[in-house]
């Protein structure tokens, strides 16, 4: 298979044991649920995937996902910037910080920001009188998914405005151009797909994410639950089937963004010298 | 002839690049506001919160034998998801970065697919193997195996969720190192295991150990592929953040307060593991930057600018 001349030995054994070692973890598991899911027909799939509860999920899923993303890449770009182009006493310390959401567990985290944001929380206390209910609603839910999608636009951003040259700028700058216009027609347009690409990570994760939404969700059938609470549910229920097509739909959907992902990396490194 | 456009001579920064001053503060305090809100304040919740019946409390938290319980089968499962994880990764990434093959970036895709899938519909796949309705799980009862609702099934889950870990950390790392060391010791007649041992490990292992703690924290920390699996038996089946949860649903003022102390456990291993994080990258950017000052005077430095040696 080799194309080259390889001196190294230990291909067919190293590529076995990867190939038997992701389809026993990986593939299996996910042909299984695929293959179980099958038997249902189609319209007996349709109808389990678009129960009321079901449709409330994946608007709640998808809303909040999406505004978590959204203030994602704007805080997250900002962030980025902010690290690599300004000096500041404590930015290492802050940027070690960006990491926090890949090494808490998301229990913990929903544990924490439900009790900070509930009303005799150390934030609810003050934001709950003006109205702003940030635990047990859906409020919370993209607060908990803001959190965890975080550090994906500030770590694809960092090295990116890490590599843009200063001198285009100061060109720029040489030439007549505002800041102002030298950040919409030279830096935003380099820095915008991988902005995207951060995005659509954060999304990505958001989607899927389960442990720290629980924790601050209302959790009411058809109004605080997410697509994967409600798999949960029904599993506690004994209602296979259900859970199944509910699950394939969100299989489907990692599918596709995985490969929106894996494209906008390829426009985003276009832009990169 | 006009005189020039008063905003081209007007000096509002030091260099063309940088930015106004306003907009400099503007974007440093919305950017820390944001770390304050969402990353530091949490954190210090949690430990005033662990702590708000006084240390004694605190420690008394963690006699209870069910919490222990759970500290046990969280290091279990660890311990015997990590070696897994790791032995996979240091095997994938020499067949993926040392050698050229057809289907390539479609291996890479298929082990970055756990990142990708949500939690709880992995817990779902184990099920829909080994679990009572699922493919195995008649003759699974037959010959009296439990996976599901047992300790080998939040195994086989916390295996999928981190799969990728140690394998994502160490392809780019061997690949920028490229294969002519291996090679090179071939030649002076190691065999392949030698290489592996004195060549590779050796030149990839603070990419491995990061790998490896990254790995860690998410196997101890995974909660939805496991809450799944587990089927919440207490003093059984929970894991550490099961067990949060399980005393959080205690709903007594006592039984939060050890849901906070058990998570703040958590949130230690969370914070030693970014400490040993900062510690490696500063490590490796160090290790590159004095590799790059031994290169530099040799090759490109005319040799009358070259350093003294101090004199004795």
């Amino acid at each position: 298979m080799a194309k080259r001349f390889n001196a190294l030995p230990g291909f067919g054994v190293t590529m076995g044991f990867t190939l038997f070692y992701l389809s026993a973890i990986i593939l299996v598991p996910v042909a299984g649920l695929v293959v179980k899911a099958s038997s249902l027909s189609w319209t007996e799939f349709w109808r389990l995937a678009t129960t009321q509860r079901a449709l409330a999920a994946y608007q709640l899923t998808f809303g909040a996902s999406l505004l978590a993303a959204m203030v994602n890449a704007v805080f997250g770009s900002i962030l980025a910037w902010v690290l690599v182009r300004y000096r500041f006493p404590g930015r290492r310390f802050v940027d070690a910080l960006v990491d926090v959401p890949f090494a808490l567990p998301t229990a913990v985290a929903g544990l924490t920001l439900a009790n900070l944001f509930a009303q005799n929380g150390w934030l609810g206390r003050f934001l709950v009188p003006l109205g702003i209910r940030g635990a047990y609603s859906a409020l919370g839910v993209v607060i908990a998914l803001t959190f965890v999608g975080l550090p994906f636009v500030v770590r694809t951003l960092q090295p990116v405005v890490e590599q843009l040259e200063r001198e285009v700028e100061e060109a720029a700058a040489t030439l007549g151009a505002s800041r102002l216009r030298t950040f919409a027609s030279i830096i935003l347009p380099t820095l915008f797909p991988t902005i995207i690409t951060g995005f659509a990570l954060s999304f990505a994760r958001a989607i899927g994410e389960y442990g720290s939404v629980i924790f601050i969700s209302s959790n009411i059938p058809g109004r605080g639950e997410i697509a994967p609470m409600v798999i949960i549910t029904m599993l506690e229920q004994y209602d296979y089937m259900g859970a199944m097509a509910l699950a394939l739909v969100l299989l489907v959907i990692s599918f596709i963004l995985l490969a929106v992902i894996n494209l906008l990396e390829r426009w985003a490194s276009r832009y990169q010298t | 002839m006009p005189a020039l456009p008063k905003k081209i001579v007007r000096k509002t920064s030091q260099r063309g690049s940088d930015d106004p001053p306003l907009v400099k503060w503007l974007f440093t305090i919305s950017g820390l506001a944001f770390v304050a809100v969402f990353l530091v304040l949490p954190l210090v919740n949690l430990f005033a919160l662990a702590l708000v019946m006084g240390f004694a409390f605190y420690l008394d938290c963690f006699l209870d034998p069910d919490t222990q319980s759970a500290i046990w089968l969280t290091l279990i499962a660890a311990g015997i998801s990590v070696p897994l994880i790791m032995s996979f990764g240091l095997v994938a990434s020499w067949a993926i970065a040392k050698f050229n093959f057809r289907g390539k970036a479609l291996l890479v895709t298929l082990i970055d697919l756990p990142f990708a899938i949500s939690p709880v519909v992995v817990g779902l796949m184990f099920v829909v193997l080994f679990g009572r309705q699922g493919f195995l799980g008649g003759w699974l009862d037959q010959h009296d195996v439990r996976i599901i609702f047992a300790v080998p099934g939040i195994v086989l889950a916390t295996v999928f969720i981190t799969f990728p870990f140690v394998a994502r950390e160490l392809i780019p790392v061997m690949q920028a190192i490229g294969s002519e060391q291996e090679q090179a010791a071939l030649t002076l007649g190691a065999n392949g295991w030698q290489t592996f041992w004195r060549v590779t490990l050796p030149s990839v292992k603070w990419a491995l150990l990061y790998g490896v703690i990254l790995c860690n924290a998410r196997a101890m920390g995974e909660f939805g592929a496991v809450s799944v699996v587990s089927g919440h038996i207490t003093g059984q089946t929970d894991t550490m953040p099961l067990r949060v949860e399980k005393l959080h649903q205690g709903a007594s003022a006592s039984s939060i307060t050890a849901a906070f102390a058990v998570a703040s456990l958590l949130t230690l291993l969370a914070l030693l593991t970014l400490v040993v994080k900062s510690f490696l990258e500063w490590k490796t950017e160090r290790e590159q930057a004095l590799a790059q000052r031994a290169i530099v005077p040799l090759t490109a430095q005319p040799f009358g600018k070259r350093e003294q040696p101090p004199s004795a």
